[in-house]
C-alpha cells in the first residue's frame, strides 16, 4: 500500500536526508522510529502527503504522492489519511461535535451523525459531545483528536509522537486504542515515534538513524 | 457544519475583540447614516418648499431671516412693508407671479399665514376635507396642525399674536376652520392659511387694544362696503385700493417671467430704502455652506472612526491568525485546501464590517427616529426615520470591502503557510 524507494528529502539549504526502502502492506501497521532530528518527523510528512518536493518514489495507494498537484493533495489527504499530532490540537473555538464535523466539512464530504455518535461511544467521550474543547480533560482531549483521524474511515492513519509525553499506563492505554480503533477501521497504523516503550506493540519498524 | 459558522465561532471565541471592532465600525458608519439622512432630507426639503420661488421681498434686514421666516417659517419677520411699496414691484412687467404673505400670529405655535389661491396653487397643496379659505376668518390648516392641534372642520379658535406661547391673545376674533389639507411632508403641515385681511383684523384689533389713540381704525368689512366708482383694486389684495398706503404686509413672494428677472429685479428692490430683495436658492446655499462646515468636520469625524475600527480589525485578524497557525495547518492536514482556509478568513473580515455596517446602519436610524421623536424641530422639518437612500447600499458595499481589505494580509500569510513546519513545531 506504501512503498518508499531512494526517497530524499532536503530542507532549504539543509543537507538532504535519505531514508531507507521498505513497504507497508494494506491494513499492517509500522513504526517509524529514530532520535529527535532522524527525521522520523519529516518521513511522516512525506508519507502523509504534507511535504511534496521530495526526490525518490513515495506510492501510496497506487499514486506517486509528488505528482498530484497542491489542492489534488490536499483532497487525497482528506479523503485517505488521518492524522494524530502529539499535541492533540483541536479547534478551540469549537465544540467537541463541531471538531469531529469538521474533518468531513474540510475534506468535503457529507457530514454523517451516526457516524459521530459511533465514534463517541466507542471512545467513551459520548457524554462529551457538545462540551467546549477548553472544558474536557487532556486524555479525553486525546480521544476527541483520535476520533477526529478516524471520523472518513481513512485508509492511513498517521501518528507523531502519540505517547510521548505520558506516563506508562496512559501510554499503554493509547497505543492500544489507536491499534484497536485502526484495525477496526481497516486502516494501516504508522507511528513516528522516539518512544521505546511501545516497539513492543508494533513488529514492523523502521530505523532511521540521525543524519551526520 | 459550515465556513459561517466556523468563522462565527472563532469570532466568538473572542467576544471582547469582536465587540470592539464591532462597535468601532457600527458608529462610524452610524454616524455617516444620521447625516446622510438629516443632510438629504433637508435638502430634499428646502428644495420641495423653496420651488417655483425665485425672489423674495421682505422688510430691511438679514436675506437668511426673510428666507427662514418666508418660506421655511422658522426665523421671526424682518419687520412689513408697505402694500403700497410692495405693489410697485408686483407690478413690473419682469414679474409673472407675486404672492402676498402677511405673518404675525400663531395657534399653539402654529403660524397663521395671510396669503392668497396662488399660494396654494404654487405649492400644489391638496385638501383632505372641507374647501380653502376664501372669506374672511376662514382658515384651512395643514395635516400637523390638524392632528397636534386637535383642530377639525368647524372648530374655532383664537389666536395669539407673535409666534412664540404665551402671546396675547385675539380674543375679539375667532378663526374657523373651513378645510383640511393632505400631508405634504412640507413646512406646509404646520401652517395655518387664511386670507391677508384676516390677519389685519386681527393686528387693528390688537394696536387699538394696546395703542388708544391709534387713528388707522378701518376694518376691511368696511372697505368692501366703501366701493366706490374709481375704487381699482390692488394686485395683491384685491379688497383694498391700489396705492393704499395704510396696510402692511410682511413679505411677498416672487416668480420672475423670464431670466432677466434675476439680473434685474434684486437691484431694482434692493434700492429702494424700505425693501430687501433675497433669493432662496442663493441663500440655502449659504446656509449649507455655513451648515457644511459642521457637517464636514462631524463626517471627518466618522471616516476616522471607520479607518481607525478597520485598523483594528487588520491588527486582530493578524494577532489571530498567528494563534491559529496550528490550528490552520491542523485544517490543512484534514484535506482544507489553501484556497478555502484563504476563504474563511476573508470571509472572517467580511463578516465583521457587515455586522458591524448593519448595526450602524440600524444605529442611525434608530437616532434619527429617537431625534424625529423628540425634537419638535426635526418633525418640523420633516425629517424622518423611515427613509432608505440608495447611499446607504454604498455604506454596505464600502463595509464589505473593507472587511476584505482588512482581511487579505492575513489571509495571503494563511496562503502561504508551510504546514509541515507548524506541525513539526518549529
Amino acid at each position: 500500500m506504501i512503498e518508499v524507494k531512494g526517497l530524499v528529502y532536503a530542507y532549504n539549504g539543509q543537507k538532504a536526508i535519505s531514508f531507507p526502502d521498505f513497504t507497508i502492506n494494506s491494513g499492517e501497521h509500522c513504526l517509524l522510529l529514530g532520535s529527535s532530528g532522524s527525521g522520523k518527523t519529516t518521513l511522516l510528512h512525506i508519507l502523509g502527503g504534507l511535504l511534496r518536493n521530495y526526490r525518490g518514489s513515495v506510492i501510496t495507494l497506487g499514486q506517486e504522492l509528488s505528482q498530484l498537484s497542491e489542492s489534488a493533495l490536499d483532497a487525497f489527504r482528506g479523503k485517505h489519511m488521518g492524522f494524530i499530532f502529539q499535541k492533540n490540537h483541536l479547534i478551540t473555538a469549537l465544540s467537541v461535535e463541531d471538531n469531529l464535523k469538521l474533518a468531513p466539512y474540510l475534506a468535503g464530504t457529507n457530514i454523517d451523525e451516526k457516524r459521530i455518535s459511533e465514534i463517541l461511544e466507542r471512545l467513551g467521550i459520548d457524554s462529551k459531545r457538545t462540551a467546549k474543547v477548553t472544558e474536557i480533560s487532556q486524555g479525553q482531549a486525546q480521544r476527541v483528536a483520535i476520533a477526529r483521524a478516524v471520523m472518513h474511515k481513512p485508509a492511513i492513519i498517521l501518528a507523531d509522537e502519540p505517547t510521548s509525553a505520558l506516563d506508562d499506563t496512559s501510554c499503554e492505554q493509547v497505543i492500544q486504542l489507536l491499534m484497536e480503533v485502526a484495525r477496526e477501521n481497516k486502516a494501516s497504523l504508522i507511528v513516528a515515534t522516539h518512544d521505546q516503550r511501545i516497539k513492543s506493540y508494533i513488529n514492523k519498524q523502521v530505523i532511521l538513524t540521525p543524519k551526520l | 457544519m459550515s465556513v459561517i459558522k466556523l468563522v462565527w465561532n472563532y469570532l466568538l471565541a473572542k467576544p471582547l475583540n469582536t465587540v470592539l471592532n464591532i462597535v468601532l465600525l457600527a458608529l462610524g458608519i452610524a454616524v455617516i447614516t444620521l447625516l446622510l439622512l438629516f443632510n438629504n432630507q433637508l435638502q430634499e426639503n428646502i428644495a420641495k418648499n423653496g420651488r417655483g420661488i425665485d425672489l423674495v421681498v421682505g422688510a430691511k434686514g438679514s436675506p437668511l431671516q426673510l428666507i427662514l421666516c418666508n418660506i421655511f417659517h422658522i426665523d421671526y419677520p424682518t419687520g412689513n412693508i408697505k402694500l403700497n411699496e410692495a405693489e410697485r414691484i408686483a407690478k413690473n412687467r419682469l414679474i409673472k407671479q407675486a404672492i402676498p404673505l402677511a405673518l404675525g400670529d400663531s395657534y399653539q405655535l402654529f403660524r397663521i399665514v395671510g396669503t392668497n389661491q396662488q399660494y396654494a396653487d404654487l405649492y400644489e397643496m391638496q385638501l383632505a376635507e372641507g374647501k380653502w379659505w376664501t372669506k374672511n376668518l376662514e382658515v384651512t390648516i395643514g395635516s400637523n396642525v390638524a392632528l397636534l392641534g386637535k383642530l377639525k372642520m368647524g372648530d374655532v379658535f383664537a389666536s395669539a399674536h407673535g409666534m412664540t406661547e404665551g402671546g396675547h391673545a385675539h380674543d375679539a376674533h375667532q378663526f374657523k376652520v373651513v378645510g383640511i389639507m393632505k400631508p405634504s411632508n412640507t413646512v406646509i403641515d404646520n401652517l395655518i392659511f387664511t386670507n391677508v385681511e384676516s390677519v389685519w383684523i386681527m393686528h387693528e384689533e390688537h394696536a387699538e387694544g394696546e395703542e388708544e389713540d391709534h387713528h388707522h381704525h378701518d376694518d376691511p368689512e368696511d372697505h368692501q362696503l366703501e366701493v366706490s366708482a374709481d375704487f381699482k383694486p390692488s394686485v395683491l389684495v384685491p379688497s383694498v385700493s391700489a396705492n393704499d398706503s395704510t396696510h402692511e404686509i410682511t413679505a411677498m413672494l416672487l416668480e420672475y417671467r423670464s431670466p432677466m428677472g434675476a439680473v434685474q429685479m434684486p437691484r431694482i428692490v434692493n434700492s429702494q430704502s424700505s425693501l430687501q430683495a433675497a433669493s432662496p436658492a442663493f441663500e440655502t446655499a449659504r446656509l449649507f455652506s455655513i451648515l457644511g462646515v459642521g457637517v464636514d468636520a462631524l463626517m471627518a469625524f466618522a471616516y476616522v472612526l471607520i479607518f481607525i475600527s478597520g485598523l483594528s480589525i487588520f491588527i486582530a485578524l493578524y494577532n489571530s491568525l498567528k494563534e491559529r497557525r496550528y490550528d490552520l495547518a491542523i485544517m490543512r492536514s484534514m484535506g482544507a485546501s489553501r484556497l478555502k482556509l484563504v476563504f474563511t478568513i476573508l470571509l472572517e473580515g467580511i463578516l465583521l464590517t457587515t455586522v458591524g455596517s448593519l448595526i450602524g446602519l440600524g444605529l442611525g436610524h434608530g437616532i434619527l427616529a429617537l431625534i424625529a421623536n423628540l425634537i419638535e424641530e426635526a418633525q418640523k422639518a420633516g425629517v424622518t426615520a423611515l427613509v432608505f437612500y440608495t447611499e446607504e447600499w454604498i455604506l454596505l458595499a464600502g463595509s464589505l470591502l473593507l472587511g476584505l481589505l482588512c482581511a487579505i494580509i492575513p489571509a495571503w500569510q494563511a496562503y502561504k503557510t508551510d504546514i509541515s513546519k507548524v506541525l513539526a513545531g518549529n
